[in-house]
């Protein structure tokens, strides 16, 4: 059995939830043949490094009484670039006009020769394809399924279960908080703003919900499908984008007198038609996309196989750790 | 003009052509022939719906020929447009010149606004309203829409498509 030594850059909701799932499945791992040691966690004020393993226990409690991890202040790219080991997780805050933290932690891994696993979009929606070439350029593995859909596993889906398929669309909702919104602004005939209010304080939405419900984080998925099972080579700005902001109670019961529901829905489509776009979209209340609650949902269009449909949680620290976990034990198979 | 017509047959072989020849031979495009050959009329006859597309008006030319080859033309429905869809707007709908968005469509030829109902909850708030557009086909009705989302981006009211299919 080869031991993957591996880091967790930014400890958050995210890291936290891989430190627990990696405790959790520690013996399903071992029993599989993998053995994962985790030699350093980071946080924005430093780091805690150990070359024959973190007690992730330790760690946890540490970040919970203390509000850091760090027994020093080693800097997360001191840890990329110093800490001998194989895998990185990066997992620090999704910025969409710089891409950093992110960005330079990802290429800095791979430079090193250390594969990435991440649930960070900015780097992927502002420059994949510089990601991914310095991934090839340097033999290392490069996964992101955390990126879309959460525990959803729709990048694996595509690109390795469906294999021989040509993907020829895929629509979905793949921001739980639009659709939280939306479903209770039908079921309740609530505004948008009284709406909105109290999803923040169930912590479904954010004190700024902008990312959200404007559209953009569902567009930064959208591009991470396109560059990734598509091929295309798009960035953020390509993606025609409209909010869920100007919805209205009395649009979603002129709906609801139709049968329908009205959803965010991002749509990509290769071919001749190249659509990439977000926005507010009639469903008919007994399609497959017309989910409730904070759920996401995709809709795959393929060739052979003909639709598919898959939905989850799109969000959440354990279900996130588990699109984490599976790229993990897939990178872990190729490598040991 | 698309026109479905419900016509009674005698129940002897070769009717269903006496009822089709008079059809194209006066340029109607037939799109769809039901034969209800299991569910014979009282008086026997055979009940036969037919769908056809009609470019220029010779309707009664039509019926007069059937009932000349001793169909009975039972029903004719006219259906102009055979293509639909809804869609939802929001924004100030009816401050922005209502009559013009419709007029927009319905000027095309093509399509037209066929129902309409607004929700307007308050003088400076925007409304919302569902409008159903019908077209002669797909093709023209995604023509209408791109119309109709022109002229709502020029009046800044949002415009919700269904998906497809
Ligand atoms: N939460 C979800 O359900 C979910 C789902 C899918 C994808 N994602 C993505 O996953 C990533 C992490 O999300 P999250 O919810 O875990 O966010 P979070 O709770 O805000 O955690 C971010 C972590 O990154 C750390 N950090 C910030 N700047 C850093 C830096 N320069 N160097 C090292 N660490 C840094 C933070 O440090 P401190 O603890 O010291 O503040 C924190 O531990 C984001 O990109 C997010 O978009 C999240």
């Amino acid at each position: 059995m080869k031991t993957i030594r591996l880091s967790i850059i930014g400890f958050g909701a995210v890291g936290q939830g891989v430190a627990r799932v990696l405790r959790i499945k520690r013996d399903y791992l071992v029993r599989s043949g993998i053995d994962i040691l985790v030699v350093a966690v980071t946080d924005s004020r430093g780091a805690c490094i150990d070359q024959n393993g973190l007690d992730l226990k330790v760690v946890l409690q540490r970040k919970k009484e203390s509000g850091t991890v760090a027994t020093s202040n080693t800097s997360s790219l001191d840890v990329i670039k110093n800490t001998d080991h194989d895998l990185v997780i990066e997992a620090t805050p999704t910025d969409i006009e710089t891409g950093e933290p992110g960005s330079t932690h990802i290429f800095e891994s791979f430079q090193h020769g250390r594969h990435v696993v991440t649930s960070n979009k900015g780097p992927l929606a502002l420059q994949y394809k510089r990601l991914y070439n310095e991934a090839k350029k340097n033999g290392v593995m490069f996964r992101f399924e955390a990126t879309v859909g959460g525990a959803m596993p729709i990048l694996n889906l595509a690109q390795d279960i469906l294999a021989g398929n040509r993907i020829i669309s895929i629509e979905g909702i793949l921001n739980g908080t639009c659709n939280y919104i939306l479903s209770r602004m039908a079921e309740e005939s609530l505004s948008y703003k009284h709406v909105l209010g109290e999803a923040q304080e169930l912590g479904i939405a954010e004190t700024d919900p902008t990312y959200d419900v404007e559209g953009i984080d569902t567009a930064c998925k959208l591009v991470i499908l396109a560059n990734a099972i598509f091929g295309m080579d798009v960035a953020y700005n390509d993606v025609e984008v409209t909010g869920i902001t100007n919805i209205t109670s009395e649009a979603l019961f002129l709906a609801n007198v139709e049968k329908k529901v009205i959803r965010l829905i991002g749509e990509v489509e290769d071919g001749n038609k190249k659509i990439i776009r977000v926005a507010p979209r009639l469903v008919p209340k007994q399609h497959p996309l017309a989910v409730g609650g904070t759920l996401n949902v995709a809709l795959l269009k393929t060739d052979i196989a003909g639709p598919i449909c898959i939905n989850g949680r799109g969000a959440g620290s354990i279900e996130t750790a588990s699109a984490i976990l599976s790229d993990i034990i897939a990178i872990c198979r190729k490598n040991t | 003009m698309i026109i479905s017509m419900d016509l009674e047959l005698k129940d002897i072989p070769g009717q269903l052509v006496h009822a089709l020849i008079p059809l194209s031979d006066l340029g109607a495009n037939i799109m769809s022939v039901i034969h209800h050959h299991d569910q014979p009329t009282p008086s026997g006859s055979i009940p036969v719906q037919v769908v056809i597309q009609l470019t220029n008006g010779r309707l009664d030319d039509i019926i007069t020929d059937l009932e000349k080859n001793d169909i009975r033309v039972v029903r004719v429905g006219k259906k102009r447009l055979y293509e639909e869809v809804t869609v939802i707007l929001i924004g100030h709908i009816v401050h922005n010149d209502m009559s013009d968005t419709i007029d927009q469509i319905d000027n095309t030829g093509f399509a037209e606004v066929v129902s309409i109902s607004i929700s307007m909850p308050g003088i400076n708030e925007p409304s919302s309203a569902s409008l159903v557009i019908n077209a002669e086909n797909k093709n023209k009705l995604i023509e209408a829409m791109n119309i109709l989302k022109k002229v709502a981006k020029k009046k800044e009211l949002l415009v919700i498509e269904p998906i497809e299919n």
